[in-house]
């Protein structure tokens, strides 16, 4: 009698159990991005249906460029308020190198792509971390103005530098990343040996040199939407951003601005988990990250925003713009005819030589 | 006011060097827009003495002067830049007529007193447009964004359409957008529910703080003050900082111990920070009110039966009101206009708008954010005047009270 009373409770126990621990995700979560027409893709693309399906309440906070400080600062006053993060995969790497981030296992914690490719083939190289759940890939790369270049648009990366066929101001992001490799190309060197010459102080001040070319033509950039409206000022001819942000000047605000594709770096943004959570955070961050990189999802995305989708079975489902009705594909930066000769951004590299160039820069910069 | 002075008339040099001067700077901004400031200084000079020079020797109507200055600059204006550059030629026009036969005919000395030496009356006029050098330089970039915020397109330019005041290049879709944003309407709410109470919380502890450091019993009156205040001495980028982790483990130590919702600890965090922020603008100006408050006004309420807290509530509290109101005031814009703070101690569901702004600013530079910030310029017009016209009420208050 009292053996079935304990058996019956504990199964009882079990049951209530079970059925909570099924529902035990929390039902509020922050996500962080980046703020701008980026947060409104993910918005349409992944929270909107998401909140619908499951009925959580997503808030957004526009705090990525800060991410990692910010990430560092809430673990060591033990009060981390975020659930999902995007970053960009050079911060990925740091934050799972620091613990900040946890580990996934993209078999398991993934979507399988519709064609019944596991995530790990899918995404393929592009999951460069194993905390890094890739999401998009973007280039940065130039527009111009098409109305103060003259008859002949610029059409190479070295026209940048070129002054006297292209004179007036352009603008180039503060930082080394990007620019030195421009800069390099530009110098004559060829494109394999990139690195291995950055890699020399010689190959840095031959980097500095040829940028010292063009500095007092050059308007110094530190957020994606300053290009945009420098451009749409005419105050510089041309000038480097995300290529998602030159989509939008061109095609949705309209402004007389033209894109040069040659020698654009690339270079992926995607979430990461802060490492952490508490158990019923992490199963809600999990089931979202599980439902907002599935194939049709990444794929929608880029009805929003034209940036290329990272896994390879969503390629093929990229349609029209949402709003005008344009085709997508021909301004993914991924597209055959604007991926002619791309750049391929080194992340071990500026992992390793990031702090001593960027003191190089910045003094560069000062004089 | 009458005239004080007699006048006579100019000699024509004194009228070709103000008038000269005059159109040498209007000149300068329009040579600037269009190529070569030099030049146009130099022609606007020329213009406006060659102008002068023709009707005070040929002319000798003033009426007819200025109608042609008036007309023939407005038509310039139109011929040169539209409807814009009519209505500038035309101001440009209407100021250096009027200029000319106001220098010529002595008519600038005709209010001033009869003994002042020309040194004298050039400092007059000197002060006067140095004074409103100074307005320009603070009220400009104020104004600047007024019309931009009603930009057709998404960006912080004057577009051709807007600079002929041509009705497409105007809309009001950033403020569409503020009203219908989600995020937008979030922060707002966020600031209208932070905000007030902060203000509540500063106002009480500072105006308690306040008349208890007026008292000359308390010891160490002055190195109190001094910690009280310091919220507003220390950069804020410490005081956030610290904060930050401080309230990290009071909102641990709520949620667990306590177990408080994580919004509602969220909201309580970000409130008490910012009311630190604003207890010493609440102290400081409730301190200045209380030097002229009469100390035999609560002695005489004690000697009829008053206990002290009915007389600091019917006697102290009516006579101190208005520098109680300005402290609130005071520290309410403090609560509204935060971002540092906020950055640290809130999380996303304490996005305030300044820091909803902040984001926006830096990701995408949206006229959503003109829009708001017209707004925010209209409500802080209208609190300013309420502070002013408070003002003037204590002004009167103490003007009738017996001293």
């Amino acid at each position: 009698m009292k053996f079935t009373k304990t058996l019956m409770a504990t199964t009882a126990l079990t049951m209530v159990a079970g059925v909570s621990g099924a529902a035990d995700m929390a039902d509020e979560m922050t996500i962080v991005s980046w703020g701008g027409a980026y947060s409104k893709s993910q918005l349409k693309a992944y929270h909107e249906p998401y909140a619908e399906k499951s009925g959580v309440n997503i808030i957004n906070d526009d705090s990525s460029a800060e991410a990692v400080a910010k990430l560092r600062a809430m673990n060591e006053a033990g009060n981390v308020t975020w659930d999902v993060v995007d970053v960009v995969a050079a911060d990925a790497m740091r934050l799972c190198d620091e613990g900040l981030a946890m580990e996934i296992d993209a078999d398991t914690q993934l979507a399988d792509g519709d064609n019944g490719m596991k995530a790990s083939e899918d995404f393929g190289e592009l999951l460069v971390s194993d905390c890094f759940i890739p999401q998009i890939v973007y280039s940065t790369t130039f527009g111009y103005r098409t109305d103060l270049v003259g008859d002949t648009p610029p059409s190479k990366i070295c026209d940048v530098f070129d002054l006297e066929a292209y004179p007036g101001k352009r603008s180039l992001e503060k930082r080394p990343i990007n620019n030195m490799e421009w800069a390099l190309l530009c110098d004559g060197v060829a494109k394999e040996d990139v690195y291995e010459v950055l890699a020399t102080p010689e190959g840095q001040d031959k980097a500095l040199a040829k940028l010292d070319t063009i500095k007092d033509s050059v308007v110094w950039w530190s957020a994606g939407a300053d290009t945009p409206q420098l451009l749409a000022d005419g105050e510089v001819i041309m000038g480097s951003t995300y290529n998602g942000r030159l989509f939008s000047v061109i095609e949705e605000q309209k402004q007389p601005v033209a894109m040069l594709w040659d020698a654009q770096v690339f270079d992926l943004d995607g979430w990461i988990i802060p490492a952490g959570l508490s158990d019923e955070r992490k199963a809600r961050a999990l089931d979202y990250i599980m439902f907002a990189t599935d194939t049709q999802r990444l794929a929608d995305q880029a009805k929003y925003i034209a940036y290329g989708p990272a896994r390879k079975s969503s390629a093929p489902l990229v349609s029209k713009h949402a709003d005008l009705g344009i085709d997508m594909a021909p301004h993914m930066p991924t597209d055959p005819d604007n991926a002619k000769n791309t750049f391929l951004y080194n992340y071990e590299f500026w992992a390793d030589y990031r702090d001593d160039i960027d003191a190089k820069f910045q003094a560069w910069l000062a004089k | 006011m009458a005239a004080l002075t007699p006048i006579s008339r100019k000699p024509f040099w004194l009228v070709a060097l103000v008038v000269g001067l005059f159109g040498a700077f209007i000149g300068l901004f329009v040579g600037t827009a269009n190529g070569s400031g030099p030049i146009g200084a130099i022609c606007g000079a020329a213009l406006l003495v060659g102008l002068a020079f023709l009707y005070i020797n040929v002319l000798k109507d003033e009426r007819a002067g200025r109608g042609i200055t008036f007309a023939g600059l407005g038509i310039a204006g139109f011929a040169g830049a539209g409807i814009p550059g009519a209505v500038l030629g035309a101001i440009f026009g209407a100021v250096g007529g009027w200029m000319i036969y106001w220098i010529y005919e002595g008519r600038y000395r005709s209010y001033l007193p009869p003994y002042l030496t020309a040194g004298q009356v050039l400092w007059h006029y000197a002060f006067r447009v140095i004074c409103g050098a100074i307005f320009i330089f603070l009220i400009t970039p104020i104004l600047v964004v007024m019309p931009l915020s009603f930009n057709a397109e998404n960006f912080f330019t004057f577009t051709p359409e807007m600079l002929r005041f041509d009705p497409e290049g105007y809309s009001l879709k950033h403020y569409r957008d503020f009203f219908s944003n989600n995020e937008w309407q979030r922060s707002f709410k966020n600031s209208l529910i932070i905000a007030p109470i902060a203000t509540v919380i500063s106002v009480s502890l500072g105006t308690m703080a306040a008349i208890g450091l007026s008292q000359s019993h308390v010891p160490a009156r002055r190195a109190i003050m001094a910690i009280l205040i310091s919220p507003m001495i220390v950069p804020l980028i410490i005081s956030a900082t610290g904060m930050f982790f401080f309230y990290s483990q009071f909102g641990n130590w709520m949620e667990s111990t306590l177990g408080l919702d994580k919004n509602l600890v969220g909201y309580i965090k970000v409130i008490l920070a910012h009311a630190v922020l604003g207890i010493p603008f609440v102290i400081i100006t409730v301190t200045a009110t209380l030097v002229g408050f009469d100390r035999s006004l609560t002695r005489a309420a004690a000697n009829m039966g008053a206990d002290p807290i009915t007389t600091f509530f019917r006697v102290q509290m009516p006579l101190i009101l208005p520098g109680v109101i300005s402290g609130g005031l005071f520290a309410f814009i403090t609560s509204f206009d935060e971002v540092v703070v906020v950055l640290f101690v809130g999380s996303a569901s304490q996005k305030t708008l300044p820091w909803q702004m902040f984001t926006g600013l830096r990701e995408q530079i949206s006229p959503t954010i003109l829009a708001v910030a017209t707004i925010l310029v209209f409500i802080s017009i209208c609190l300013l005047t309420t502070l002013e016209m408070l003002r003037r009420r204590s002004e009167r208050l103490r003007g009738m009270s017996p001293s």
